[in-house]
Parts: structure tokens; sequence; C-alpha cells
């Protein structure tokens, strides 16, 4: 049972590919293999990166492929049999196939019966198979970005490819790709070691890279990342800021990592925590160091990939380095004090927010207009707001892409414009309060980031994050560039989730549909709406796409069952908090037996109006009373006013569990109609009156929720086959 | 566990002495490294560019089947970036050292590498990682794959391996390696401001000229200029023509290229033909001079982006007024290096060839 070990070294593969190539190379090379049936040991199954090689382990193979039993067919076998002799074509088919004719055999598929062979293959050699698997592999590999580094003509890879190791057992398989042929020679650490690594085989190859300093194991990796920062903690006696997402970035930075502690000028400390920690993080990868309280000092943690900096020259090119950062960060936030926000506002002319959709200038505007829209839909429906606050946010919102601070550090968008909000005098006599809350409404506008971050902390915060993602989407869509697949340049789908979220969270009762009808009409008399597409269905198809985030939301964010879900968003996706609470009222209730049936009843109900429609019978456009002839249907009849009455009162008030219990207990009056009743009666206005009563029973109590949608534990109704 | 190897490297461990490589040591060891790997030794472009990539050497080079190596300093102007020399570690104009492998040995990387130690970095005292960082540049249509070099954290090297130029796949591809030559003899010589670094030192005296000696006036005078003073409207005049005699020439080729002699007249370009009226060879076609009208473009635009004088409309589209004239430059000069060897016996051939041809003709 050989052992297959793959490696393929690259020039330094992109860190944030690396795991996914890795994954990719072991999960291709078993499928293949599974698909020509060999047993794979899935669990033993390995895969291994560092930033210049892939490995994939996959132990415990077969010698060789299995023999295959297979078919072929040919010719219809009224064309390769006349009279019972074989005819010219028959004679070619098994020519074709190495075989006699007497051995042709009669198979029957769907379009009739042919002639056909029974051929085996004898297995090859499982070498030979892995070779051929893992070419295919390598050329038709997939990267999010991929290179040539040869002529135009050959292969693509994410970056050049080096050498490769391939090993069945001690054996080499000379696999092929990029004009590398593999062999057993591996290399170890770009400047920790010198010679080629030879590999003796597949299961020593961890271990011999490690004596090349190659922490070819991640998780290798990282353990000696922690080991060595929990030393320094103890020793400096500080501690260093978790950051997950840093963690594994440096991680995929290093074949040999080792930590260092360094210093910078306490002074830096009166930048703002957000600056700092930018900086080293998103510039430098360096982790943060606080105090026990969670304060920042003035020490960083940075990963290097070598065995150490005994003489602390590395220690200080990188403080060096971090200075010139923080006096670069220092420099342009004395800079933009210069000029305070409310000067900015007119230079977001300058700031283009879409090719189509015009400056931030433009874009401030109507994110104004669609904020005061929506302050006073709030303020009617008895939500406190200060609609003074939002504006004045809304005007100076994004002001600060025109600082030097954000040019730099992106990144730090609307925070930066929070930071310097609330040290400007924003107008005269303005109270302190009412800057802060100002600022804070800016420094969240962009959240949430992701379905992990949270949500603007004041309502205002909350009605300018809206604004402004609701007026992006509203253009991208009326230009008819809504996102397609996996195509999303503008990230439309994550800020559409950002609404849903925050309209969530806040409990805000909003419409989604007014929400982009008005976002829509802050774009009018625009020069953008010139460049509108008329050819788009703009509210339909925001409808469907936020059905879809509303969809995410409840489903993968919040945990609903597929089917409340589907049932829930059936009865309307406008309303995001009603939509939660109905989902809420539909699992609680789900598990009477009642509300089992009454969905099962719904479905029936909604099968035969469908099979009547498609069969063209009519549905009468009223209940008419009079044509009841069965008890069971008129006390059913009878029933369903006085439910509406209760149900849309619950309803109302946003008492759903009530509602939805209250037409569960129609049950008995539904079960007796389909026990008592025949729906599809030859007399046609018996039957249409039959129909209707069941169509307004369907529209009256499928506003919460599409019982239909509901998932059943018991069995399918058998009533439309009856019908 | 992992033992390091004495010998490791040690091609490369070029002893860091205690005087650190002036400015200008810098500038000659990295040229001679590369002159003696078998590149060319080019001078800087004497036209304003924004990089080295933009100098012809490598804008131009990169396209087409012809191999080249080459190595250059492009001294190079970005007016954006300009701080009056109030900044000590951005420049208005700063220095790049361009190196262009067409196409890429390789052990590349292992050469690179090599050229640090050249500069007297050894590799095993220090932490070197090769970071992911496409290059893109929309004005010349044309981007790349690669790294940027971190050199104990600092950038020193852009690593691109080009992929497309001018809107032209590339075929061969080439490795186009930049260094950011301030900040690598910042490193080096451990000073925290650009203009502190010692440039060059006379080696009788010992005195130092620094590059506050040699640059600061460049950097005061025009970041007032760029961001001050230069005359918005002029500058779009200067665009305006440049860009117009750019686009004639590039049209220009392709009526010669059609034989459509009457409207090349039209177009003033009547002096390529010769007295026959009929064209010489295509390779004495100016698609290099069209390359610098070009540039020119590409540098006012600069001057006018900084200068705030470009609106947010104006803004794309004068990019895309540049871009659309190196993308119509580079399908020019692709078609001007395939049409024909470049033997100047083969053009005298041609010309009398072209000459016997017409001869009946003229009365």
């Amino acid at each position: 049972m050989p052992d297959f070990l793959l490696e393929i070294g690259c020039e330094e593969i992109p860190a944030r590919m690396l795991r996914a190539g890795a994954d990719i190379l072991v999960s291709n090379t078993i499928a293949a293999l599974q698909q020509i049936y060999f047993p794979v040991d899935v669990t033993r199954c390995r895969s291994y990166w560092t930033p210049r090689r892939l490995t994939s382990y996959v132990p415990a193979l077969p010698l060789q492929e299995p023999n295959i039993d297979y078919q072929e067919v040919g010719p219809s076998w009224n064309i390769a049999f006349k009279d019972g002799a074989p005819t010219a074509a028959a004679e070619a088919f098994a020519k074709k196939h190495g075989v006699p004719i007497s051995s042709l055999i009669r198979t029957t598929t769907k379009k009739g019966n042919y002639a056909a062979v029974q051929l085996n293959r004898a297995g090859r050699p499982t070498g030979v198979v892995l070779r051929e698997i893992v070419e295919d592999q390598l050329r038709n590999f997939y990267w999010p970005k991929t290179m040539y580094w040869r002529a135009k003509t050959a292969e693509r890879f994410v970056r050049p490819v080096r050498w490769i190791v391939a090993l069945l057992d001690d054996e080499v398989l000379p696999i092929e790709f990029g004009g590398v042929v593999a062999s057993r020679i591996s290399r170890g650490h770009r400047f920790l070691s010198s010679t080629p690594v030879e590999i003796r085989s597949a299961n020593d190859y961890v271990d011999a890279l490690k004596a090349n300093a190659v922490l070819v194991v991640p998780a290798d990796r990282a353990s000696r990342i922690d080991e060595q920062a929990r030393n320094l903690e103890v020793e400096r006696k500080v501690s260093i800021r978790t950051d997950r997402e840093l963690q594994s970035t440096v991680v995929n930075l290093t074949e040999w990592p080792s930590v260092i502690l360094g210093n910078f000028d306490r002074e830096f400390l009166e930048l703002p925590d957000e600056v700092l920690v930018t900086v080293m993080r998103d510039h430098q990868k360096y982790f943060a160091v606080e105090d026990a309280g969670g304060k920042l000092l003035p020490h960083f943690l940075a990963v290097l990939n070598t065995d150490g900096d005994p003489r602390g020259i590395i220690r200080h090119g990188h403080e060096r380095v971090l200075r010139a950062r923080f006096n670069d960060a220092r420099f342009f936030w004395q800079t933009d004090q210069k000029h305070s926000l409310r000067e900015r506002t007119v230079w977001l002319k300058n700031v283009t927010f879409q090719k189509d959709l015009g400056s931030y200038y433009e874009k401030t505007r109507r994110v104004q207009r669609l904020c005061s829209w929506l302050c006073e839909t709030l303020r009617q429906r008895g939500v406190q707001v200060r609609p003074g606050i939002v504006h004045k946010a809304a005007s100076l919102a994004k002001t600060d892409l025109t600082t030097e601070l954000v040019k730099e550090f992106t990144e730090l968008q609307g925070i930066v414009g929070g930071l310097y909000a609330a040290v400007q005098e924003l107008d005269t006599g303005m109270p302190d309060a009412t800057r802060q809350a100002i600022a804070q409404a800016i420094y969240d506008q962009y959240k949430p980031e992701s379905m992990d971050d949270s949500v603007p902390r004041s309502i205002e915060g909350a009605i300018l994050s809206i604004a402004d993602k609701a007026d992006s989407i509203a253009g991208m869509f009326a230009l008819g560039l809504q996102p397609t697949g996996s195509k999303d340049p503008f990230a439309l789908r994550r800020q559409a989730n950002g609404i849903v979220k925050t309209i969530a969270e806040k409990k805000l009762p909003l419409s989604l549909t007014q929400l982009f009808a008005d976002a829509r009409e802050a774009y009018r008399g625009s020069s953008a709406e010139r460049k509108f597409s008329g050819e788009i269905d703009y509210a339909g198809t925001l409808r469907i796409f936020f059905r879809e985030r509303l969809e995410f939301y409840l489903r993968d964010v919040l945990g609903f069952k597929y089917d409340v879900v589907n049932a829930v968003l059936a009865a309307g996706s406008d309303d995001v908090v009603g939509a939660i609470a109905r989902a809420e009222a539909v699992t609680k209730v789900r598990p009477s037996t009642d509300f089992e049936s009454i969905s099962i009843a719904f479905k029936r109900i909604k099968n035969i109006l469908r099979q009547a429609g498609e069969s063209g019978k009519q549905v009468a456009p009223a209940i008419d009373a009079n044509a009841f002839q069965e008890a069971a249907e008129k006390e059913l009849a009878a029933q369903i006013p006085r439910a509406v009455e209760t149900v849309d009162g619950f309803r109302a008030q946003g008492d759903y569990e009530n509602a939805l219990i209250e037409i569960s207990k129609l049950r008995p009056a539904v079960d007796r109609f389909f026990d008592k009743v025949m729906v599809m009666v030859d007399d046609e206005r018996v039957r249409a009156n039959r129909l209707a009563l069941l169509q307004s029973l369907l529209k009256e109590f499928s506003t919460i929720a599409d019982f239909s949608e509901i998932v059943t534990e018991g069995k399918e109704s058998k009533e439309s086959s009856k019908q | 566990m992992f033992i390091p190897s004495a010998k490791c490297f040690a091609h490369t461990l070029t002893q860091t002495n205690s005087n650190p490589l002036t400015f200008q040591e810098l500038i000659l060891r990295l040229q001679t490294f590369w002159a003696e790997r078998g590149c060319v030794l080019e001078q800087p472009y004497d036209v304003e560019v924004g990089a080295g990539t933009m100098a012809p050497e490598t804008f131009l080079r990169v396209l087409g089947p012809s191999p080249y190596k080459v190595v250059y300093v492009q001294p190079s102007r970005r007016p954006a970036d300009g701080r009056y020399g109030e900044n000590p570690n951005r420049l208005y104009k700063h220095t790049q050292l361009q190196v262009i492998l067409k196409p890429p040995p390789e052990n590349v990387q292992q050469l690179y590498l090599e050229s640090l130690g050249a500069m007297g970095i050894d590799l095993r005292q220090h932490d070197i990682k090769f970071e992911e960082d496409n290059w893109e540049a929309p004005t010349l249509s044309a981007w790349g794959v690669g790294w940027q070099v971190m050199l104990d954290g600092l950038e020193i090297t852009q690593f691109t391996y080009f992929q497309q130029c001018g809107g032209v796949d590339l075929d061969p591809i080439s490795a186009e390696l930049t260094y950011g030559l301030e900040r690598i003899a910042a490193f080096l010589q451990d000073v925290d401001s650009i203009y502190d670094i010692v440039w060059a030192r006379d080696p009788e005296t010992g005195k130092a000229t620094t590059y506050g000696d040699v640059r600061l006036s460049d950097e005061i005078q025009f970041s007032v200029y760029n961001f001050d003073l230069a005359n918005a409207d002029f500058l779009r005049s200067h665009f305006d023509l440049y860009e117009r005699e750019c686009q004639l020439l590039i049209d220009g080729y392709w009526m010669v290229k059609k034989e459509e002699y009457d409207r090349l007249e039209r177009t003033g370009l009547r002096g390529f033909l010769d007295n026959t009226g009929r064209p010489p060879s295509l390779k004495r076609y100016p698609v290099l001079a069209a390359y610098d009208l070009c540039l020119k473009c590409s540098h006012l635009f600069n001057i006018l982006d900084s200068r705030g004088a470009i609106s947010v409309t104006e803004r794309v589209g004068v990019i895309a007024r540049v871009r659309a004239l190196a993308v119509g430059i580079a399908k020019v000069y692709v078609d001007q290096q395939q049409d024909e060897p470049a033997s100047e016996e083969s053009d005298q051939q041609k010309r009398q060839k072209a000459k016997r041809e017409t001869a009946p003709a003229i009365p």
C-alpha cells in the first residue's frame, strides 16, 4: 500500500491563496482517484504549504488501478444485423474494438436496441495513473489570479513552478509541468539552508524539510510563533493583541518563523489607536501590544522568516520603518487639521464616486436627502431620531476622502472622518454632546463591514449607514450593474447584507421597497440619471436581490430552518423586522400538531387550485353562500370571517404567534371539509364556489407565512391525486 | 532540529563594512552587478516619466519577441507626491533602478537576491519576504504579477512578471525589477530622512555631499510649481497639442501600411515618403517619437492633477486619452517589429526595389 507525496515548488505564492491552493491540490487528486474507483483513506490524506510549496500526501494506495469492465455501444441493432447476418457496420464496430463479430451483444437503451461489446481494461500501475491525474490537474488548476512565465503558449499557474517532488513511497514519478520534471530533490529555507534537500521516501518528507529550516506543516509554524510570543509576553510583562487573520497571514509568509518585540517612541501614542493599529497591522503585519488593561503600549511584535535576530539588526530595521510610517501618519494628521471637514465638502466635487454616478459631492447631496426622508418616516412610525445630527453627519461623512490620512490608509475611511469631527468645531456654538453624536455617526457609517461586524451604535449612525449603502445599490442597479454570479465588484451584496443586519438589529420599521423607491427618487434630475438603463426592471430586480439577502440573513446568520424562511418570505420580504418576527412565530408554533395539519391542508389547497387552473376550471369571483351543499363547507365558510378578524387583530399588533395559533384553530373545520367534501365535482357552479372558498382561505391566511412551504414530517397528502 | 549550515549563501556574503555605500556607490554597484550579468547599461531616459516602466527601454522593449536585458537608473517624477522638501520620506522626483530581463531566467529570484549581496546586505542577517503585489498601470494598459520585496519590513523592490503592456499580451514575458534607491540608501546608511543620505564622499577630504545638497531645491521648487503656480490653461494646451501630434503619427503609420498616401499627405506627413512618392522601410517610421509625445501627455496630466485642475468627469476621460495613445503606439511598435528585418542592407534593397517598381510611372 504505497504512500503518495507531491510537492509543487514555486516562487512565493500569495499568502491569501496558499491554504485554498493546497486544499485543492489534495482534494482534486482524491476526487480523480475516486472517480476511477481507487479506494482512498480520506481521513489520512493531508495538505501542507509554505510560501514556496504546496504539498499533498495521499497514503495507502493500492499497487494498481482496479480492472475495469465496461461496455461500448455501437450501431443500432437493426443496422448491425440484417436478417441475422452482420453488416459492414457490425464488422467495422467489432474491428474498432478488436473483438470477433461473435462477441457482439444486444443492449437496450432508451433509444432502442443497439449492438454493443463488453470490454475489460486491466488496471494500470498506480504510478502511471497518478502521473496522468496530477499532470492534468496542474494544467487545469484553479487560482484566483494566474500568470504566464514561459512562452505565452505554455502553462499558467499562480507563480512560476521551479521544482516538483513526486514520490510513491521511495519511487520518483516523473510528473512534468511547466518545463519541470519531478524528482526527489526539494529545497530548504532560502537563507538558512543552502544544499538541495533529498527526500528519500514519501514519509520522510516533513522531517527532511524540518532539518533544512522549513516547517511545512502550517500548524507547526503557528505553534512556533505562539510559543515564542507567549515567552515574550511573560518575559516582558506585556500582552499581545490576538488577531487570527494576521496570525494566518504571517504563518503563510514564513517557512521558519520567529518573533521579535520591537519598540516605538512613546510620543506616537498621542495618535489615535485606530491609526497606530492600522499602520502596524495592515501595512507592516505587526501585532499590537497592550498592557493588562488593554491599553496600547509602544511596542510591536513582528514575525520574521528566519531563525532569530541575535544582534538586533532586524529589529532595528523594523523599528526604522515603523518610525517612518508613524511620522508620516502624524504629518498627515497635522496637515489635515489645516482644513476643516466643513471646508472639504466642496472638495468632494473632485472625488469620483463612480464614473456614471458622479462625484462624492453629488452622492453626499443624495444621501442627505434620503436621510431626511428616512428620519421623517421613522419619526411618523414613532422612532426617536435626531434629524439634525443625521443631516450634519451625512454632509460631512465623505469629506475624509480628501484627507491625506485616508489617502494613505484607505481602510480608515469613515473612522478618520469620525476622529476629525470629534476634535473640530463643526458649527459655532455646537454643544459637545451634539458634536460627539455626529462624530460617532460618521465613524460608524461603513458598519457593518461583514456579518461578524457590529452595526452602527446610534440610530443616527444606522440611518446614515443605510442611506449611504442604499444610494450606492440604487445607483448601480439603475445602471444595470447589479451583481451576477461571482461578479460583484462593488460589493453590493455585502452592502445589502449590511442594510438588512442594521434594520434587523435596530428594529427599524422600514419598507425596503419604499427605501429603494426613495433612493431612486434622490437621483431624480441628476446627470447620473441620464445614464440609467431604461431596459431594466429596477424595483423587480431589487426585490429579488433583497429577498436573497434576507433569506441569507434569516437562514445563515439567524439560523432559521430553510423551509420556515421560504414560508415566511413567500408571504413578503419587504419588512425585515416583520419577517424576522414571523419566522420566530412560525418556528415556535411549528411543532404543534394543529399547525402541522394546517400546513398539510394548505399544501393540498395549493395543489388543488393549481390543478384547477391548469385544467381551465373556473374559480367563482366571490363566495356564494347559496351554492354550498355540504354542512362541512358551510361551517368552514362561516368560520373564515371570524378567524380573519382575530388573526388580523393579532397581526396588526405584531403578535404573529397568536395569529398563527388562531389559524391553527381552523384545523377541525378544514379537516372536516376535506373529509366530507369533494371539490372537483362535475357541477360547475358548486365546484367554482368550493374553489373560491379554498382560494380565500389561502389568501387570507398566507400573509404571515406560506404554510405550504413548511416541510412536514407526516405523509404527503394524496388528495390532489384523488381529485 | 535545524542547524544552520556554515556554507550557506557564501557567495552573497559580501560583508557589510563600517562605511555603508553612498548613494552613488549604490548605483554603481547595482549597475555593475547587472552589467556583469549581461544587461545593457542604458542611461536615464530624457523625457519626464512617472516610473522606470514608462521609459521606452521597458514599455516598448517588452513588446514583441526579441530577447533583451537592460539596466538603467530612472529619475521618476510624480508631481502629486511632492512635499516641498518638508517630508523626510516623500519625493516629487525619486530614483528608480530598473532591470528588465526578457525572458526571465529560471534563477531570476536568486539573481535578484545576489544583487542585494552586491550592495552589502548579508541575507543571513536579515528578514526577507516576497509579499504579493500585483502591479497595474491603467494609463499604460499594462499589468503584471509579482511581489514587493520586504527587507526587515521595508519595501525595497517591486518584482513583476509583466503580462500585458499597452494592451498587448506579452510573449515572451519579461521580469521587471524596480529598486527604490532612496529607500535602500537610507536603509544602508541608517538615516531617517532622505535628505540626510550621503550622496557622495570626497575621497580626499572625506567631505560628504548629501541628498539634500543635490536635490532639495528640486523638491521645493517643483512642489511650488506643481501645486501652486503651474498654469492650467497652458498645460491643457500643451497636452492637446502633444496628443494631437502623437495621434497623427499613430494614424500615419497605418496610412503608410495601407498605402493610403493621399490621406498621409493631408495629415502633413508627406515628408515620410521619398521623392518617388513611395514610403521607405516602415522601420524608419518614427514610432519612438510618437511615444515621447505620449510621455509628455502623461506628465502634463500629472501636473494638472497635482494642481487640482482636473475635475471628476474629466479625470477618467483624460486617463483614457493617454491610454489610447499608449495602446495605439504599442500596436504600431509590435507591427513595426514584425514588418521586416532591421538590417540596413534589406532596407536599401527594399528602397531600390520600390524605385524600380515605381520607375515606369515617372514621366
